[in-house]
């Protein structure tokens, strides 16, 4: 690749997201503002061979996109009337300055989670047009079909432009709730990397850098929300245990038989200066209680042993707030953990069976417990069960070598 | 909706099933899958196929028929099974289809059955 073009891909790279959010909070459209950040970005590497990369890449870019814009208004007879509007905007801002332009992205992450916006929409509407992937990378990280995810993403931004939502962020009364969108948007992102415990495909790897790297830009963006902070140091947590999930052979490795010297620290002690600086706060939220959990078992990794009854309690916190599946079979496991097998059945038992179908991390549970209390028949539905709904070759293959263990003793 | 899980195999995949130190591993998944579904109560139906050593091609041209030992396409991966499923929309028959063993070994196709 020449230079110009690793230029002209760093730099996109770089700022796809700020230079995106910029055009699209200018323009209220987000489709326009990415046809031209796009038609942009192809001239840059068309010119930049020739007449070297400019001094601010950056600023280019964006006078090209701005014009490219402006140009597009014309052409369309709508606009013609506000002419003299984008002729406005043309030579006034930022163009000539040395100013660097404001950053958009916060408004932009609340537009995308708006709740006008289709719950089912928002991450993949993120990750589009913060981190500029494609539609087809978030089609097969979200296991849907490319041109239904593509057809989501016109659609959604179709609403944005002709339901006007406003480039803003929300009143301080209306924070709280806006924020949490936008957080649990960016969890989900991580959430579909997490699934996938193989890993070792770069083409099926999740998206958990860019979810981490999105949780870093609202930490930067929002430094005084401590539930930020806490979605932050709730990945991080997670992802320094990413390695040990699987041993030398790709098995997969259970938290519980998990060797904390092959977690990665310098994460670890991310995440706790995070988790620290937003308890301060005294504001405990979701992501907060969900980090402080991850903690808890990052903490064998001094102490040797997990305070599972802290977890038990850190579970029970988070059931007030958010009686999630994952938080009730979450809770349930560390109640086993805690105080035997035999409450831990009964905590299982305790849920909706519809809810937890299929759900496969209760099945690998409930057959793990029963397994445990000598209730060998229970057990083996269950595994089959927990296999049946497993989507991951490696945690596949250790469930039934648990069952096979099952039935050998 | 109706739609049909094809089961695209490899040919290491389709050994698994004879292979004595595979074969249980193999045939747990695929059973687990199945029942998975049954559970759930989206399948319809589907069928196990004999590997494509055991296919046999017929086209009628002409008036003549041509029988030629094979599959129709010689591609890495092979058909070794179908599930028809009913599921409400497509986001959910990919689910299950990404559930399916072949889908981490080798592929799976996900077609709507066509209503008539």
């Amino acid at each position: 690749m020449s230079d110009a073009a690793k230029a002209a891909e760093a730099a996109a790279r770089a700022s796809y997201g700020r230079l995106l959010a910029y055009l699209a909070a200018q323009w209220r459209d987000v489709a326009r503002a990415e046809d031209a950040l796009g038609d942009a970005l192809l001239a840059a590497l068309e010119t930049w061979p020739r007449t070297g990369v400019p001094e601010r890449p950056e600023a280019w870019l964006l006078t090209s996109a701005r014009r490219r814009l402006v140009d597009g208004a014309r052409h369309s007879a709508v606009a013609a009337a506000a002419e003299a509007d984008l002729t406005e905007i043309l030579k006034g801002r930022g163009e000539n300055t040395r100013e660097p332009f404001p950053d958009a992205r916060l408004a932009l992450l609340f537009v995308c989670a708006h709740p006008a916006i289709d719950a089912g929409a928002r991450t993949p509407l993120m990750l589009q047009t913060v981190l500029g992937l494609d539609a087809a990378r978030i089609a097969s990280a979200f296991v849907v079909a490319p041109s239904t995810m593509s057809q989501r993403l016109v659609r959604v931004k179709a609403k944005i432009r002709d339901a006007a939502i406003a480039f803003e962020i929300p009143e301080p009364r209306e924070l709280p709730a806006r924020l949490g969108a936008v957080l649990d948007a960016i969890y989900a992102a991580y959430g579909t990397g997490w699934d996938d415990v193989a890993g070792a495909d770069p083409e099926r790897r999740g998206l958990v850098d860019e979810a981490i790297w999105l949780g870093r830009v609202v930490v930067d963006l929002l430094p005084a929300e401590p539930e930020a902070r806490g979605l932050l140091a709730l990945m991080l947590h997670c992802e320094a245990r990413r390695e040990a999930r699987r041993d030398r052979d790709g098995h997969y490795v259970p938290l519980s038989e998990q060797d904390p010297a092959t977690w990665s620290r310098p994460m670890i002690d991310e995440a706790e200066a995070l988790l620290a600086d937003a308890a301060r706060a005294g504001t405990p939220g979701r992501f907060q209680l969900e980090a402080a959990i991850q903690s808890a078992h990052a903490h064998r990794a001094v102490t040797g042993q997990s305070d599972w009854e802290a977890i038990v309690l850190l579970y029970g916190a988070l059931l007030e707030l958010a009686p999630t599946v994952g938080a009730l079979v979450g809770h349930a496991a560390a109640v086993a953990e805690a105080r035997g097998a035999e409450a831990g059945a009964l905590a299982l038992d305790a849920l909706d069976a519809a809810m937890v179908a299929q759900y496969q991390p209760y099945w690998a549970l409930r057959a793990h417990v029963t397994g445990r209390l000598g209730r060998t028949a229970e057990a083996e539905i269950a595994y089959t069960r927990a296999i049946g709904l497993s989507e991951d070759p490696a945690a596949r293959a250790f469930l039934a070598r648990r069952a096979a263990a099952l039935r050998g003793s | 909706m109706q739609y049909t899980i094809l089961v695209y195999e490899t040919e290491t995949e389709l050994a698994a099933r004879t292979d004595p130190k595979r074969k249980d591993a193999y045939w747990g998944a695929y059973r687990a899958y199945t029942q998975a579904l049954r559970d759930a109560g989206v399948m319809v139906g589907g069928a196990a196929l004999e590997p494509p050593r055991a296919a046999t091609t017929v086209r009628q041209s002409h008036g003549k028929r041509q029988v030629q030992d094979g599959p129709f396409a010689d591609t890495k991966e092979q058909l070794g099974g179908y599930y028809v499923v009913d599921v409400p929309d497509l986001d959910k028959a990919l689910e299950w289809a990404s559930r399916c063993p072949s889908a981490s070994t080798g592929a799976t196709e996900v077609r709507p059955n066509l209503r008539m």
